[in-house]
């Protein structure tokens, strides 16, 4: 039960004070600590990120995502292919996908030249694949469960209870 | 030219708190913990089966006590979270929002003289709507060291001959108390013994922390001499849709529908069909607010005590009551001062009944940011008044 609440409370805000997470789950923070050391170990929590909307910097972003389709290879089905794709440290993200193709890759560069030489110069040329399809994300306006768009004002009005 | 208007509705006071919010609105960057709502969006699945509805041209009155569809899903609803039968036929009406609910089950039940007993601190529609409905409020005032709970001494001390109705609200506004099982069934007896009938508003079921919350209509021999009120505007953070229901006995609920179909006609149509989806498919955002006010509720229980405040924990709604007494000022000038010095809002306990003399309702419908923020003036406030003391 805790291990829920204190996975759901982190998601958001990984970044919270030890003393405030045992303050509103209502547990001592040894316990804590100690639940935290035990689902990193057992990789249940694989790390603690940022979220940025690096639209607001000055540095140059673009993201695509890269529908791919493959060959499975024999013993290995998807899996050695994905591998070879997800070395790659522009590659932010590798999913199995169902339907019309295999594999979507998510994949960050600082322009499009930079991603369509990715593509043809790295995917294209992997003799399992079979075909791409590359898309470009032309705004965020949500990732990872969090709208960029700025909240609006508390609306309530004051009326008596 | 005569005098236009009502005796009686001239003697009923308007809510005493009103000017004070007042000078809230008119106050630049002042933070309010006074709001009695959720701060969550109603789920966006829920609104858009309104728009969806909308979009369907059902813009139709419904029948009087609400959609069938409905009120089988409020029936499927409270046998599933708190083991309560009622048909959908004859033993539901679909109000707007919970009060009207509570001001035509006073007007159903009441004759002129009638007695209702009404524990304080409370929410403050039910002494006015009694008036309004002939009877004659009764007031029974809880006390901190029973939790604010309702004892059966209580009750029997207040009774008289003329008494007929019992107002229970748990859990409750202002105080955030619960009435556990056990305290539940030692009043039944008490009211079975005499002859009362129960209004219990439980519009905060869904806000219980500390167990699952129970209903006296389903302690043995109470179902026939309770109305059940509860509504969508706290579990659902549906308060603007105007959306709430009453059930009980067939006898009593007929003649509340008689009420509403000449006064009200029916409830919101709009807001009944996205009260269906609610009902079908709301349990998990339920769970989810229900966690954040929770953590929110402990949150604050912590930092009062830290403070060495007197405060005794709230397992209900979204409210804490701490006691202010040691400061020796009314709840009226503590929120005054807090707010003139410190531009934080809260409500004087009394403004919930006399007994809230001497406490504070501290409302944690806020994010925990602004929870923060508020909380970190109020214990500015707080040691600037004891330094105040010690000098």
């Amino acid at each position: 039960m805790m291990r829920e609440e204190l996975l759901m409370v982190i998601e958001k805000n990984s970044r919270i004070d030890l003393k405030e997470l045992a303050i509103i789950l209502g547990v001592e923070e040894i316990d804590i600590v100690n639940e935290l050391a035990t689902m990193e170990k057992e990789g249940i929590i694989c790390g603690y990120h940022t979220l940025i909307d690096w639209d607001k910097t000055t540095i140059d972003k673009v993201t695509a995502l890269i529908e791919v389709r493959v060959t499975p290879q024999r013993g290995h089905g998807f899996d050695a292919i994905a591998e070879r794709i997800y070395k790659y440290p522009e590659v932010r993200a590798v999913y199995l996908i169902s339907g019309g193709y295999d594999l979507l890759v998510i994949l960050d560069g600082k322009n499009l030249r930079e991603v369509s030489q990715f593509v043809s110069d790295k995917l294209s040329t992997q003799e399992s694949i079979l075909s791409t399809a590359t898309h470009f994300v032309l705004k965020k306006y949500k990732d990872h469960g969090t709208i960029f768009e700025k909240k609006s004002e508390d609306e309530r009005m004051v009326i008596t209870p | 030219m005569r005098n236009p208007l009502s005796r009686e509705v001239v003697t009923i006071k308007p809510s005493g708190i009103r000017k004070f919010f007042d000078i809230v609105s008119e106050m630049k960057d002042a933070i309010s913990l006074g709001v009695g709502e959720p701060d969550f969006d109603t789920p966006w699945h829920i609104r858009d089966e309104g728009i969806y509805s909308l979009e369907k041209g059902r813009t139709f009155y419904t029948s009087n006590a609400g959609l069938k569809e409905l009120k089988i899903e409020i029936c499927n609803y409270l046998k599933r979270r708190f083991e309560l039968e009622y048909h959908y036929k004859d033993e539901v009406i679909v109000t707007v929002g919970g009060s009207e609910a509570i001001d035509i089950a006073l007007r159903a039940m009441l004759d002129p003289g009638d007695e209702v007993l009404i524990p304080q601190p409370c929410y403050v529609s039910y002494d006015p709507c009694t008036v309004l409905a002939g009877g004659k409020p009764v007031p029974i005032q809880l006390k901190q060291e029973n939790q604010f709970r309702l004892t059966p001494q209580e009750i029997l001390d207040a009774v008289t001959e003329k008494t007929k109705v019992l107002i229970l609200a748990f859990p409750n506004n202002p105080t955030g108390a619960i009435m556990e099982k056990k305290d539940l069934e030692a009043i039944a007896k008490v009211i079975i013994e005499k002859d009362l009938f129960v209004i219990s508003d439980e519009i905060y079921a869904e806000l219980s922390y500390a167990e699952n919350h129970v209903s006296i209509a389903s302690i043995p021999g109470m179902r026939e001499r309770t109305i059940v009120i509860n509504g969508f505007s706290k579990s659902y953070a549906m308060t603007g849709w105007r959306l709430g229901y009453a059930c009980g006995p067939e006898e009593i609920i007929e003649q509340m529908t008689k009420i509403h179909q000449f006064a009200i006609m029916c409830a919101p149509t709009t807001s009944q069909y996205a009260a269906v989806e609610a009902l079908k498919n709301g349990d998990e955002d339920v769970k989810r607010m229900r966690e954040a006010y929770n953590q929110r509720r402990r949150y604050l229980v912590h930092v009062f005590r830290e403070l060495g405040l007197e405060c005794f924990e709230p397992f209900g709604a979204f409210y804490v009551f701490p006691c202010i007494r040691e400061f020796g000022m009314t709840s009226d000038e503590f929120a005054t001062r807090f707010l003139q010095e410190e531009k934080v809002a809260v409500v004087p306990g009394t403004a919930f009944g006399d007994c809230g003399e001497g406490f504070l309702r501290i409302s944690y419908a806020y994010s925990m940011e602004d929870l923060k923020l508020a909380i970190g003036r109020f214990s500015d406030f707080v040691e600037r008044l004891r330094a105040e003391q010690n000098k």
